[in-house]
């Protein structure tokens, strides 16, 4: 894992989510730990897409929970 | 207090006189206008709210010159009126293109900026026809009756961000898009309105400027009728 995208990643949450950087770990749960709404997660996406220079599909997104798997999704495409 | 309002279709009729009266509040007011150009305390921002680059545009321009915009009145409009055996296809889809999905375009573009504020004020203007139904206006209608469920689907997801989606639904308007019918028709109209006349383009914009006032906090997802009566029972 690339320590440099996942600051991005980190930046983009603080941002977006209004979270301690502290906070956003890879098993760290968007709903439960990070207390963000369907809202601020397509905010999220779109912030990563601008961030990343990626297109991330709706469907893609499907059973993504924690920021572990947002992560590696993002990370794929950034490449 | 002087906030950031933009008008789509703001070179005459209900658009201007909404123009006029934000302007008069001390708003900073933002017209679209496709082909005359309005003249007023206002900026103009040339745009075809057909053409996703120009609502593009127009939004950078705005949010250069003025700041993000709070207030939106998506108010552009077409008509293409015609009885159905007669209307082509292209005359739906361009009322369809024009009226609803310009409101589409619009409204998503503001909502990006509204999110990040937590707060913003989006009215759609209809029209009593959208639920009343007009005999020659299928496709009008259909745009006009769309923008009640498209608001009212925003309203429920923008809601937790203190964004508030209403509808004004005016009656006949001293407008050229009403003076359009022709003289006699209007009149047929304004005798079938309970107030026995049409309105005038101010008596709709002081409903707009209602409902993105701070007394209207707690109004969203309603379809306001400024139509004499016409439309009772809605």
């Amino acid at each position: 894992m690339s320590q440099e995208l996942f600051d991005r990643f980190t930046k983009c949450a603080v941002e977006l989510l209004s979270v301690d950087a502290a906070k956003v770990t890879r098993d760290a749960r968007f709903k439960e730990d990070l207390e963000a709404d369907s809202l601020d997660l397509v905010e999220f996406v779109m912030a990563l897409e601008e961030e990343f220079s990626v297109e991330v599909p709706e469907k893609e997104l499907e059973g993504i929970t924690t920021v572990g798997q947002a992560f590696d999704l993002i990370a794929a495409k950034a490449k | 207090m002087s906030r950031v309002v933009l008008i789509t279709g703001g070179s005459r009729g209900i658009g201007l006189a909404t123009a006029q009266r934000f302007a008069a509040l001390g708003d900073k007011v933002a017209v679209t206008y496709n082909t005359s150009v309005p003249t007023g305390d206002f900026l103009a921002v040339q745009c075809d709210v057909t053409k996703q680059e120009d609502v593009d545009r127009t939004f950078a321009e705005v949010e250069e010159k003025l700041g993000p915009v709070e207030i939106l009145v998506s108010n552009a409009g077409i008509t293409r009126d015609g009885l159905l055996l007669r209307m082509k296809e292209q005359d739906f889809a361009e009322v369809l293109d024009a009226n609803l999905t310009g409101a589409f375009r619009v409204s998503k573009r503001a909502t990006q900026t509204m999110l990040r504020a937590r707060k913003g004020r989006i009215i759609l203007v209809s029209s009593v026809v959208g639920l009343l139904g007009q005999a020659g206006q299928a496709n009008y209608a259909a745009s006009k009756a769309g923008l009640v469920g498209f608001a009212r689907s925003l309203a429920r997801e923008l809601g937790s961000r203190s964004i508030t989606v209403n509808v004004v639904a005016p009656g006949p308007v001293d407008t050229d898009m009403t003076r359009a019918l022709g003289e006699e028709k209007l009149q047929a109209f304004a005798a079938l309105v309970p107030l026995g006349r049409i309105a005038t383009t101010d008596e709709v914009a002081g409903v707009i400027t209602f409902l993105a006032s701070s007394d209207a906090a707690y109004i969203t997802g309603a379809v306001i009728p400024v139509d004499g009566g016409l439309g009772m029972g809605h």
